[in-house]
């Protein structure tokens, strides 16, 4: 199975090298698509409609919770520019806005159907290519719609990892790979019946809205960008000891950070995938509190080290709180909620600091915030899970941790769900970056680093009329 | 005659206008600048470490000055610039062979 991906990622490379335009690429896998045409199911919905008519409010409430996530695009958009310099606000603009192109072409064409199509052995779909033929239908389309916002986040959360050194195209090819292939396979395994979803321990390997499918991939590939790709110029001192490259603009890193919030309020409750579930009100709360917890630890933690309230470090908790309490949302109640992100703080300061001294430089802490933490909300779900929800479902068999009365079951499938996504998005992740790296060359130029990426990469800085000013620290 | 280039704090830069004015010398030349004394700048902080600030920003007033006026010039500027904190600036005096006023052709002491 490797080796197919070595030769798609290959093959990645040859298309860019020859300049063969992406979209022709597309077109050209769209008429393919028109082969495998089977009689639609229901694409006006009047059918699903007449059988039930309270679709429309499940309905309604999954597109509503899916608009809701497609804005958190904005809000990572702001906490990457604000953590970055203005030299590089331009180039996050770009990524942040083309990764949301690239996944939903990626994802439409191939990446759903890899993710939700007819399973094959337990580790890939197979049906559905282009939401053509009996993927042609309203439930689909509503399916797609809500997962495709679920896709791109993964996919955006890398760019903070990488910024201000990686080259534009590199990060294009990377979005699709990840949008196309990474995430859907893995998806695949958890949500859409493979084998993680059907471990023999538990309800099989659980993940509510996406603390590893989403956060634990995007923060994984990450830091494999972040590795291959070296620190930037300044970040490290002659001692090598790792210095602070202040962002320029924590109004719209604070701004980002409220709107991720806010999104996170379709993320969660949204992928109950259905306004009848009433268990929908209990998750909004979870979700509310593991946030207001994480950033309250984040800025305690840094307040004992530095003796000054960091915001930078008080935003990374609140998004630490909101990773780590998305897998277990529906399945604790408000206190452990609070304990999840108490403790998705501590990690995500603590993880950040260390990470940065082994001299994996992460601008804006992607790692620690999705990575990490990625894993303790999936940890967390096996400890804390307290029998009153089932499988996205009211009815029995309900979720139990050990925390419980549940034996170790579920956290054992927690455990080994967390392991098998640290290698497969980091394994994949770093043989992705290394083989552009190989055909290509991913790292801009040194000159152009240190004049910024906006100009030379997309000839328009970010804030024209406005000179820059440059503090590097101690 | 004296020029007197006096680098003050920005916030403390309406103080030292007023004041001047109030002795008579109410126009000056003034110029944004940035720079820093032996207390090297200000420590900050981004996302829990520390950084410095190396260059503040300042405001530097030149203004030619009747060698009469210089010490009560200088006295005035002192007194309205000071904090007493570090980072409060500096006065140079400096001589000045000539002055011209280009409206009139007036040399010396009246052009100033």
């Amino acid at each position: 199975m490797k080796n197919l991906k070595d030769e798609k990622l290959l093959r990645g490379g040859l298309i860019m090298r020859k300049r063969v335009l992406i979209l022709v690429v597309l077109i050209a896998l769209l008429f393919l698509g028109i082969s495998g045409v089977v009689f639609a199911q229901d694409p006006s919905g009047a059918k699903t409609i007449k059988e039930n008519p309270g679709a429309a409010v499940d309905y309604v409430w999954v597109l509503v919770s899916a608009f809701l996530v497609f804005f958190m695009q904005a809000g990572f958009a702001m906490v990457e520019a604000g953590f970055c310099r203005a030299k590089n606000a331009t180039n996050l603009m770009m990524k942040n806005l083309m990764d949301f192109a690239m996944g939903s072409l990626a994802y439409m064409a191939v990446g759903f159907a890899f993710m939700f199509g007819k399973d094959v052995a337990g580790f890939i779909g197979s049906t559905g290519w282009f939401l053509r033929g009996s993927d042609y239908d309203v439930g689909r389309y509503l399916l797609y719609m809500f997962q495709v916002v679920f896709a791109a986040t993964a996919a955006t959360i890398v760019s903070g990892a990488v910024a201000e050194r990686l080259k534009f195209k590199a990060y294009l090819i990377y979005s699709l790979v990840i949008s196309a292939l990474i995430y859907p396979i893995y998806g695949h395994w958890v949500w859409g019946g493979g084998w993680l979803s059907n471990l023999p321990f538990g309800l099989g390997h659980l993940d509510f809205a996406g603390s590893g499918v989403v956060h634990l991939v995007g923060g994984m590939v990450g830091l494999a960008g972040a590795i291959v790709l070296g620190p930037r110029f300044g970040k490290y001192g002659k001692d090598g000891k790792p210095r602070a490259i202040p962002g320029h603009s924590i109004t719209l890193a604070a701004l980002g950070v409220f709107i991720l919030w806010f999104g996170w309020f379709g993320f969660n409750p949204g992928s109950t995938l259905s306004a009848h579930e009433l268990r929908i009100s209990v998750i909004a709360v979870n979700t509310n509190l593991a946030a207001a917890a994480g950033a309250l630890a984040a800025l305690a933690t840094i307040y004992l080290k530095t003796k000054k309230y960091d915001i930078g470090m008080t935003i990374n908790g609140a998004l630490a709180g909101l990773v780590a309490i998305t897998a277990p949302c529906a399945w604790v109640e408000a206190w452990a909620a609070v304990v999840i992100g108490l403790i998705a703080g501590v990690i995500v300061v603590v993880g950040a600091l260390t990470l940065e001294n082994l001299g994996v430089d992460d601008p804006v802490g992607a790692v620690s915030v999705h990575g990490f933490n990625g894993i303790w909300g999936l940890l967390s779900l096996g400890l804390f899970a307290d029998g009153t929800y089932g499988n996205y479902t009211t009815e029995a068999p309900h979720v139990v941790g050990l925390f419980y009365g549940g034996g170790f079951g579920q956290l054992i499938a927690q455990v080994i769900g967390a392991l098998v996504c640290v290698v497969w998005a980091f394994g994949l992740g770093f043989i992705l970056f290394k083989a552009m790296d190989k055909l290509m060359g991913i790292r801009v130029p040194p000159e152009e680093e240190l004049s910024g990426l906006d100009v030379k990469e997309h000839g328009t800085a970010a804030y024209s009329n406005f000179p820059y000013v440059e503090e590097i620290g101690a | 005659m004296k020029k007197i280039e006096a680098v003050v704090r920005l916030e403390k830069f309406e103080e030292v206008k007023e004041a001047l004015k109030n002795i008579g010398y109410p126009g000056m030349t003034v110029t944004r600048i940035e720079g820093h004394g032996k207390q090297k700048g200000l420590v900050q902080q981004f996302r829990g470490r520390e950084y410095k600030l190396e260059l503040l920003p300042k405001i530097k007033i030149e203004v030619a000055v009747k060698d009469e006026d210089v010490s009560l010039f200088v006295e005035t500027v002192v007194e309205a610039a000071r904090t007493g904190e570090v980072g409060d600036g500096k006065i140079f005096v400096i001589p000045v062979e000539e002055v011209v006023r280009i409206r009139t052709g007036e040399a010396g002491e009246v052009a100033v």
